[in-house]
């Protein structure tokens, strides 16, 4: 996927003019924090589930070498096959090979984020393969070619008008007199256009949301059952996964998914939860002959060992964006790349550059809500904190910042001069604000007073009228 | 007598110091009330907030590393901020992690800071104070105060005992101002955006006067809301638990507003 993250400032103010995103994020935003909570109020282990979700990850981080080869091992006992990947390139590679072993034309996907990050599409079209996104999201932003603006509800983004409109734009056989005043209306259409695709795909791709060591088993989590159609009825199925999607057994999956649901869209499970290890066994009914895993690292082996392994705990649930007041004033879009709101702040980083994404973990206000609503406690506002620091030890940050953040320090670190530069700063700001106790606008201060007035300060420091107070012995 | 009072080391804050004087003294004069002999150690500056989350952790140290030996030998030490007392409770020590000596004496001081209102109330005891102001507010949880000290009912717990005063609860109270120190700077039309969420938030009250905890989101708020052209008054909370609102303009009035309301 293009990385426009660089852009972010003008992703930003174009994105705050679209009139259409701001209305599709007041709509949105108020249900999925409402949701989670009314969720997590009916759990009351939810907190002490949190912890056993963290304990959970932690451990299978620590000892990721041992579960991934753990896991290969019983995939390939189950029938299935293992592709290795370590770059993004490999991975590519690896996907379009077995759709070329399968003499593939249609290839039905259900969402997967790893496959946006990879490019999955762009690399099979490229081949002469015809890619089809199942998921109802995805699906509308495949015919609108858009990227995702939200990890788990991709097209939120959109209001109902776009959707009709971009329908009509490809479905030209659409009667004018037909309706789409529901949702309903919408499934209906893109139901009847994908079952054929359904029928007609020769392999089958998904995402996986855990990969269990104990039984080799990929597994997904879906609401619209499209994931399972897509693995279950080609002859071939591909899951992509990263390594750090692997957990050591069974129960630790269920922990997880106790907390996924929830934390995500306030369900207590996902409609649909699909475990797959390995394809067709002799005697079964249905099922892909064929099961292959594409496992991928692409930099995430990089932030083992560093204060960043603990981003790793992600389980895309998408609680912190739904919870980020930046997220719902932007959008995902204005991120520039696959991941959006505080774990993409410290995801991106690690995975296309800091020298790239050097925004993202710059755009919070560190109120912590993210920190407070994830489910495997990633102290995401603390990691994004870490990016500042590499950012500014590589003198990667702002020059303008970089001075007055030394000029501040020189004095801050020498109290009586800093003393005398805040009384005079005091006096003048007081001074210049003596009638209105505001100033609208101040050289060198737009960054304030562009949206704000500047509120003007009393004219004397603390320390000089307590100085004064004690000299006239009121204190 | 004195030697029987808890010594407390008030730390001031830049804001306060620079902008807004008065909170300080409304503090000394709460902490009085309550019963504790303060003092105000001079070689006091900032928290090294601005450097620490500029990611400048060594410039954080080395102002940290000076606030270790200002603030040593009182048995608290109280912060009108919520900002300003979670980076020394919660983030400074962390700053000396290479360093076991350092470390110690840092979470001897971590332990040892408190956010003003909290402080009143849950190590003093301190159960009403004796103020009085004619309005209706409504109180704006500061993030770092909310989420990395817990200061919720503290605040509204003092305010139900001053006189006359009525607290309408804002919708999204707990949903960031979108100040962020250097954030509302670096990323202005996210900042004024939120910030405007938030002044619809205070205007849909009907409150008369905004109160908070923290210099730095009530600057945010008040220039918001003076720009938009509102009456709504904007406070420090320790002014009105003070009772000092009578002889001090709200942020961003002029001199000679202290009677309006």
């Amino acid at each position: 996927m293009q990385v426009n993250s660089p852009n972010f400032k003008a992703n930003v103010t174009h994105a705050l003019a679209d009139a259409r995103l701001q209305k599709a994020l007041d709509f949105t935003r108020p249900s999925f924090a409402g949701r989670r909570s009314a969720a997590v109020a009916n759990l009351p282990e939810f907190e002490q589930l949190r912890d056993i979700g963290r304990d959970i990850k932690n451990h299978t981080l620590a000892n990721l070498d041992f579960y991934l080869e753990t896991w290969a091992a019983n995939v390939e006992r189950a029938g299935g096959q293992v592709h290795w990947c370590s770059t993004a390139d490999e991975a590519r590679a690896a996907v379009l090979k077995i759709c070329l072993d399968a003499g593939a034309r249609t290839v039905t996907k259900g969402k997967s984020m790893i496959s946006e990050e990879l490019g999955i599409n762009e690399h099979l079209e490229k081949h002469g393969i015809a890619p089809v996104e199942t998921d109802l999201g995805e699906y509308i932003l495949q015919i609108r070619n858009e990227g995702p603006s939200h990890i788990i509800a991709p097209a939120f983004h959109l209001n109902r008008e776009d959707w009709e409109e971009s329908f009509r734009k490809v479905h030209t056989d659409l009667p004018a007199d037909r309706v789409f005043h529901e949702r309903r209306d919408i499934l209906t259409e893109a139901r009847t256009r994908l079952r054929e695709k359904f029928l007609a795909a020769d392999v089958g791709i998904t995402g996986a949301n855990f990969l269990i060591a104990e039984t080799g088993s990929s597994v997904i989590v879906t609401n619209e059952g499209n994931g399972d159609l897509t693995q279950t009825l080609p002859k071939v199925h591909i899951a992509l996964a990263s390594i750090e999607k692997v957990v050591p057994t069974l129960e630790d999956a269920t922990s997880l998914l106790r907390l996924l649901a929830r934390s995500a869209t306030g369900q207590d499970f996902s409609v649909y939860t699909t475990f797959s290890t390995g394809g067709r066994r002799p005697g079964d009914l249905d099922g892909p002959e064929e099961y292959h895993v594409v496992l991928i690292d692409n930099g995430r082996s990089n932030m083992l060992g560093t204060e960043f392994q603990e981003m790793l705990r992600c389980i895309r649930c998408a609680a912190c964006m739904n919870h980020c007041p930046v997220y719902f004033t932007v959008g995902g879009h204005s991120y520039g790349w696959v991941y959006p709101g505080p774990m993409g702040s410290v995801l991106t980083p690690s995975l296309i550059g800091i020298d790239q994404a050097g925004h993202l973990p710059n755009a919070s206000t560190f109120c912590g809500k993210c920190e407070s609503v994830c489910p495997v406690k990633i102290p995401l506002p603390k990691l994004m904190r870490h990016w500042r620091e590499r950012e500014f030890e590589r003198h990667l940050s702002p020059q303008g910042m970089r001075s007055n953040l030394a000029i501040w320090a020189w004095f801050a670190k020498r109290p009586q001069l800093y003393r005398l530069a805040t009384f005079l700063a005091a006096s003048l700001l007081g001074w210049l604000g003596r009638k209105t106790g505001r100033l609208a606008s101040l050289p060198f201060a737009e960054g304030w007073t562009e949206g704000r007035d500047l509120p003007t300060p009393e004219g004397d420091t603390f320390f000089a009228r307590y100085a004064k107070a004690q000299r006239e012995g009121k204190i | 007598m004195p030697n029987t009072k808890p010594r407390v080391a008030l730390f001031v804050t830049c804001l306060v110091d620079l902008h807004r004087p008065s909170v300080g003294f409304a503090a000394i004069k709460l902490l009085e009330q309550a019963g504790c002999h303060v003092e105000v150690p001079r070689a006091q500056t900032c928290c090294g907030q601005p450097a620490y989350n500029s990611g400048d952790r060594a410039t954080a140290r080395e102002l940290c590393r000076g606030l270790l030996d200002a603030f040593g030998g009182y048995d608290y030490v109280v912060v009108p901020s919520g900002s300003c007392g979670g980076m020394l409770r919660e983030h400074m020590p962390h700053l000396f992690d290479d360093d076991p000596n350092t470390r110690a004496r840092a979470d001897a001081l971590a332990a040892r800071t408190y956010e003003l209102v909290s402080f009143l109330t849950d190590v003093m005891g301190v159960k009403s104070v004796d103020a009085s102001y004619q309005g209706t507010v409504t109180y704006h949880d500061s993030c770092a105060g909310l989420r990395e000290l817990g200061i919720k009912a503290q605040p509204r717990a003092l305010l139900a005992s001053v006189e006359g005063l009525t607290l309408t609860e804002l919708a999204d109270a707990e949903v960031c101002c979108g100040f962020g120190g250097t954030f509302c700077v670096k990323y202005p039309e996210i900042s004024v955006r939120m910030v405007s969420d938030k002044t619809k938030s205070i205007a849909a009250t009907g409150a008369d006067t905004l109160l908070a905890g923290d210099m730095g989101c009530l600057l945010n708020m008040a220039g918001r809301l003076k720009r938009e052209g509102s009456s709504v008054k904007t406070r420090h909370i320790a002014e009105v638990l003070a009772g000092m609102t009578g002889e001090l303009p709200a942020i961003g009035e002029a001199r000679g507003s202290e009677g309006r309301r």
